[in-house]
């Protein structure tokens, strides 16, 4: 009796439309996010997450609505993330339906953030999202950027998942940028050392593209695997993700 | 009773209450969301969502009567459903984050944090269902959504007869704990049925069945 390995599609998405391209500077219409994610819910999905790409810039009334449309039709947990900055849009997204919050670039430029939302809402709610680049000019071997992997912060991208981790982040996205849109497999150094370091679930993200990719990163300490080009383009379904990973000898929910 | 079961959702401003009520409708009921005393007393049953910290949620309860209208509904044998922190506030005693606070004290004891190496406990787990659960009839193989870090890990309650004996169901996450209770007309999951897809449903169904035969 354990809790299992949980795979999650993650929808990007942005006025409303999903999209997603080979990389995040290249978008690509792929849909309606409602009607994805009722797809993901009955193919078997764990959570879904819906990543707001261009929320930075934009009114984000058409993201509550969509959240909104989806927690009425799938009865999974559902996680929202992108620009969000204060506990304020952490509220105005838990009341449209959402049951955690991603936080990323706002708590990187005041970590007391975390610590807002964890207090209010509880550690549960709070994922951060961590998109991360090799680089050897930190102490771990790893930066933390922010902009959509575009900027390097110049932190070490360790040193801040486990301070985010203290100060109440309740699980931590694990976003290799390197390996995002190359479809060559999770980083799984980076995962490992996440996990060392982390008491908290971590889902591993960015890279995958065939479907031996998905156990190693799970024996590597990831407690979940999210995907979303290579499910939004019917590359393989959420089944087929689950199955590979049974026959790997990892727990799925069935 | 042949119209739908009438079904509060107990709305005095903790979690994701919504959820609770569209899956509640998922799975056949007539749902209101109020913190109204009268509707929530005299509905079929009532659903006590929690999300968040133990002693914020008992202060969000308490502030809108929520315990005195357990109270009135169980001192009528009315069913009440407590989910997640819903169900921890029905021991006498909340431990977190080193805040010690009483709960409602339905049941006695202590919820505290679990030892496991990864907290919270996130994700589908098992169940190992109690002997003559109603709740999870025909659910015994299933999985069901635990976000949680603190957990009831013993049951203090002696029950003498003729008193029926209260049915436990324990998952186990780094150790056993307590992950539905049904005592009479009080039951209480420490999951999520409302994000445990359609099991969740249908354990959600099973206890809209019991509401008719009270």
């Amino acid at each position: 009796m354990a809790v299992v390995t949980r795979v999650i599609p993650c929808l990007d998405v942005a006025e409303g439309r999903v999209v997603k391209g080979v990389n995040f500077q290249n978008l690509r219409d792929a849909g309606n996010p409602v009607e994805l994610a009722r797809r993901y819910y009955e193919q078997g999905a764990d959570e879904l997450t819906f990543l707001d790409v261009t929320a930075t810039v934009d009114n984000r009334a058409t993201t509550y609505e969509m959240v909104t449309a989806t927690a009425e039709q799938v009865f999974i947990p559902l996680t929202v993330g992108g620009g969000v900055r204060s506990a304020e849009d952490v509220s105005r997204l838990l009341a449209s339906g959402a049951d955690k919050v991603g936080v990323n670039s706002a708590a990187i430029a005041r970590p007391g953030l975390v610590d807002e939302i964890a207090d209010r809402f509880g550690n549960q709610v709070l994922v951060l999202s961590l998109d991360i680049m090799r680089d050897p000019a930190q102490p771990s071997g790893f930066a933390v950027t922010t902009h959509g992997g575009r900027r390097n912060a110049g932190i070490d991208a360790l040193a801040w998942a486990a301070e985010a981790v203290e100060r109440g982040a309740g699980e931590l996205l694990v976003n290799s940028i390197d390996a995002d849109g190359t479809t060559e497999g999770f980083d799984i150094e980076l995962l490992r050392d996440v996990r060392a370091i982390a008491q908290v679930p971590v889902i591993a993200s960015g890279g995958a593209g065939r479907l031996e990719h998905f156990a190693p990163a799970v024996r590597a300490g990831a407690d979940a695997v999210l995907a979303a080009s290579v499910f939004h383009s019917g590359t393989f379904s959420i089944g087929q993700v689950k199955q590979a990973l049974a026959q790997d000898g990892i727990e799925v929910r069935s | 009773m042949t119209h739908a079961p009438r079904v509060v959702v107990l709305d005095y401003g903790s979690g994701n209450v919504h959820s609770a009520a569209k899956a509640l409708v998922r799975a056949g009921a007539d749902v209101t969301l109020t913190a109204d005393r009268k509707a929530a007393v005299e509905a079929d049953g009532l659903l006590v969502p929690g999300v968040g910290a133990f002693d914020a949620v008992m202060g969000a309860l308490s502030g809108s009567g929520g315990g005195d209208i357990i109270d009135a509904r169980l001192a009528g044998q009315r069913p009440v459903l407590g989910i997640c922190v819903g169900m921890q506030v029905l021991f006498s005693r909340g431990v977190e984050r080193g805040v010690d606070a009483a709960g409602l004290g339905q049941w006695p004891g202590t919820v505290d944090q679990l030892s496991a190496p990864v907290l919270p406990h996130m994700g589908w787990n098992t169940v190992s269902a109690g002997e003559g659960s109603r709740l999870f009839f025909g659910l015994e193989d299933e999985r069901f959504y635990f976000v949680h870090s603190n957990a009831a890990r013993s049951w203090e309650l002696d029950v003498i007869p003729p008193f029926p004996r209260p049915v436990l169901s324990w998952s186990e996450h780094g150790e056993p704990f307590l992950a539905a209770v049904e005592n009479g007309p009080l039951s209480a999951t420490q999951f999520h049925p409302e994000k445990s897809g359609e099991a969740g449903i249908r354990l959600l169904s099973n206890w809209l069945g019991s509401l008719r035969s009270n």
